[in-house]
């Protein structure tokens, strides 16, 4: 089925405006690509882990999903959404529902790379038929930008705060989707916001089509915690994929592909000087940061290039 | 008990709440105007536009409508200007301004 | 006909489970409620039930995906004790303020510090305030009967429900008991219709929302109604049940209470002890009686201080610490029930059993001589006591006794 960005957005829309999420929050833009890959006489079951995703999109009154939703709290999306799964595969059994669910879960990278990572691991190695997404914006942006173990080395967060002796966070990102794809799952995939949302639409919905626990990470710019202006949202996509600081990949069944290679490989500084909470790289002096910075990424990016072989 | 989010706001009591805070219906959220929020508004230019929808996508905010494949003015009542779609559009069909209030 | 058997409390849930057949069990290992899921588990191995059984990696998914399960429709329901409990303690207050209807088996055994797997109730009653329905059982077969009664309880009020009892002393210990028909149970409990749910058809359903401060308190009221409705729910269940059984059950039971001069309130399975006690002090003319409570949430606090009030001193156990200065939680609650009452007894606090520490009749004689001394004397002392601990003023079991023989 090839991919026609007029049909897609042509289908109902399933998260709606007046969510709280900041102008430009890119977590709005990655539930809407997810969710576009739903067919429409799919119903769904929505969680979220406590998030800035969560605050901002259920305030009581008012939801912006038209799915059904739950929140529970922080640490659980995972297994929250394991217990809404295996309630569907009973109530089916035992014939009290009739309707085709999907069930998405929805984590920040605290949610999903720290806190939540050992109701993630459980609930993907139980198998239950559920996709777990993280929209990935490098730190904990609902409690102020604090680091997280998804901030990438050098980042200037609240709790890794670059200073005279300290410059910004001292450890490198963690490869959390390698982690998730060694639990042996159908399906695993890396994307972000590029071009027409080819790539983010077909994993998005390979990830909900495939039976059995599915996981997208999905780099999500924050404005605020990035400091960029709002409007440059897809341009510091472009430079995350056309850099290889975050790569899009997928694994179907073990089997490592990159679904987008740069013809051209830009140097990571181009990433890099977009962004405030990097500013401190480009000081004088500062320059062997960029080419530690280049260094990971280059090592990163070759071990990936190895493993999609 | 007031089950419609149309219905609940700071004056219901605690006997109209809905029971375990619940909501009964979809996207109730388009009740609430976060237009306001907007300082640049983005300013649709209908004669540009080749409906090549690159922006709808990229909208935090769902913003844009469409309907019979082409896009629409900017639902106003829920766009935040956050300015994306001006910058993805490739045919210059979207200009962005201070907001007027 | 009712079908004689014996077997351990453990296991006695267990069967209930089997007889209910929920729709989902979430559950993780913890001593001594492992059984209950292991058990559970071999019904599902031999398809003996339907349920889906969720094998979670700890006890906070447990809880989640009952949460999960609830929300979406299902009969959901697990079963731990101590650390488990407390590890689930955010999703407590998640459950109850969602209002789901989740059955908990809890196996009450200390809280780690030093680390201990027997007996006492500082894990539920650390809970205590998470909004929970909860029932004690002094017998197996009170822990049997309990379970059966707390579906149509939790899910007719809409609050999770614990159903406690005292680890290894009725979990792991084998007594006689009366198991009703399969039948009588599904009839009993009845099928679970809730009106809105995750996967309903006819609307979606949105669970837990940020709830701003000018709806927060609201819902808090709401819930703190439910937690007062429940009062009445749980009488016409008990009443339900005694038609079926014959078994009658209320928030608490009294013992040789009518014409008691001193009496006892305590949770759980040291009410046999204290019964004993009661049974043998009568046969030597005292006049004592003993309250055992059943329901602590919501807490019968009416009901319970009129029962109060028949005696001029009552000790009030606590199988629990907390570390407040001023007394144990039942103690607290008790005592403070009897505030407004022009002619309340003396009320005194005994903290006891802690970690498995056994009490014996010969703990009960001295609380009851200890009550008669204030009643002859009208002087209470410090209310707040140990029973059982060795102490280097008090002797062996910690009496206070040289304050009386003076």
């Amino acid at each position: 089925m090839t991919y026609n960005l007029k049909k897609e957005v042509a289908k109902p829309e399933r998260l709606a405006g007046g969510h709280r999420l900041c102008a430009g929050c890119g977590a709005g833009v990655a539930v809407r690509g997810v969710l576009r890959a739903l067919e429409p006489e799919d119903k769904a079951v929505i969680t979220n882990a406590t998030s800035c995703l969560e605050v901002s999109t259920f305030i009581y009154p008012h939801t912006a999903y038209y799915d059904s939703y739950i929140h529970t709290a922080f640490a659980n999306g995972a297994a929250t959404m394991s217990g809404v799964e295996t309630a569907y595969r009973v109530l089916k059994k035992r014939g009290k529902i009739k309707d085709n669910f999907k069930f998405i879960a929805f984590g920040g990278d605290g949610g999903t790379y720290d806190i939540g990572i050992q109701s993630l691991s459980g609930a993907m190695e139980r198998g239950h038929d559920m996709v777990y997404v993280c929209y990935d914006n490098e730190a904990y942006m609902n409690t102020g930008i604090q680091r997280s173990s998804s901030t990438p080395r050098f980042a200037d967060a609240t709790t890794s705060p670059a200073g005279e002796t300290i410059p910004g966070k001292i450890q490198n990102k963690k490869d959390l989707t390698a982690i998730i794809a060694a639990h042996n799952i159908p399906y695993a995939a890396q994307t972000t916001f590029f071009g027409n949302f080819k790539d983010l639409h077909e994993k998005a919905h390979k990830a909900i089509y495939t039976e059995g626990p599915c996981f997208l990470n999905i780099l999500a710019p924050c404005p605020r915690g990035w400091r960029y202006e709002t409007e440059d949202l897809a341009e510091i996509c472009r430079l995350a994929v056309d850099t290889c600081v975050w790569p899009m990949y997928e694994i179907v069944e073990g089997q490592w592909h990159l679904t987008y290679e740069p013809k051209k490989k830009l140097p990571v500084e181009e990433f890099l000087k977009k962004q405030g909470r990097f500013n401190h790289m480009f000081k004088k002096g500062s320059e062997w940061m960029v080419d530690a910075a280049q260094e990971y990424v280059d090592d990163q990016w070759e071990k990936l290039i190895a493993k999609c072989k | 008990m007031k089950t419609r989010a149309k219905d609940i706001n700071e004056k219901v009591t605690w006997q109209e709440v809905t029971t375990g805070a619940e909501i009964y219906e979809p996207a109730t959220s388009r009740l609430v105007e976060t237009g306001d929020w907007r300082v640049m508004m983005p300013v649709f230019k209908e004669e540009n536009c080749k409906h090549c929808m690159l922006c709808i996508p990229f909208c935090p905010d769902s913003s844009i409508p469409v309907e019979d494949g082409k896009r629409l003015d900017f639902d106003f009542v829920h766009c935040k200007g956050c300015g994306i779609c001006v910058k993805v559009c490739p045919f210059d069909a979207i200009d962005f301004v201070k907001e007027e209030k | 006909m009712a079908i004689k058997d014996r077997m351990s409390g453990n296991e006695a849930v267990a069967i209930a489970m089997r007889q209910i057949n929920p729709d989902v069990m979430g559950a993780f290992p913890i001593t001594p409620s492992t059984e209950i899921p292991q058990y559970f588990s071999q019904y599902m191995a031999d398809g003996e039930v339907d349920t889906e059984f969720v094998a979670v990696e700890s006890e906070h998914s447990a809880m989640s995906v009952c949460i999960g399960a609830s929300a979406a429709g299902a009969r959901a329901i697990t079963a731990t004790s101590s650390a488990g409990l407390a590890y689930m303690w955010e999703l407590l207050y998640v459950a109850a303020s969602a209002r789901l209807p989740i059955t908990m088996a809890v196996v009450n055994r200390a809280l780690t510090g030093p680390i201990n797997i027997n007996n006492d109730h500082s894990d539920s009653m650390g809970a205590r305030d998470s909004g929970w329905i909860q029932i004690y059982a002094e017998t197996n077969q009170e822990v049997y009967d309990n379970f059966i009664q707390a579906m149509p309880i939790s899910e007719t009020i809409r609050l999770p429900i614990m159903i406690c009892q005292d680890g290894f002393i009725t979990s792991h210990g084998v007594s006689n008991i009366e198991l009703l028909e399969d039948e009588k149970v599904k009839d009993f409990v009845g099928e679970y219709h809730p009106e809105n749910y995750l996967l309903k058809s006819e609307n979606p359903l949105a669970v837990g929302p940020y709830g701003i401060s000018p709806y927060y308190m609201e819902v808090k009221r709401q819930q703190a109604q439910a937690m007062k409705d429940a009062m009445p729910i749980i009488m016409d269940v008990a009443k339900r049940y005694e038609k079926l059984t014959g078994r009658k059950y209320g928030f608490f039971e009294e013992y040789m209470m009518d014409d008691a001069e001193v009496a006892l309130v305590v949770i759980g399975s040291s009410a046999g002890t204290g019964k004993e006690a009661v049974d043998r002090l009568r046969a030597e003319g005292k006049k004592v009686g003993l309250i055992k409570l059943r329901v602590f949430r919501p807490f019968p606090r009416v009901p319970l201080a009129e029962a109060m009030c028949k005696v001029k001193a009552v000790a009030i156990m606590d199988k629990a610490e907390s570390f407040s200065n001023s007394g144990g939680p039942l103690f607290n609650e008790a005592r403070n029930s009897l505030y407004d009452l022009p002619n309340k007894p003396y009320a005194i606090n005994y903290i006891y059993g802690l970690g498995g520490r056994d009490i014996t009749v010969e703990d009960y004689y001295e609380i009851y001589n200890d009550l008669f001394i204030i009643n002859e004397t009208d002087d209470p002392g410090d209310v707040y006591r140990y029973v059982g601990v060795r102490d280097s003023r008090f002797g062996e079991r910690g009496f206070d006794h040289k304050k009386y023989e003076e």
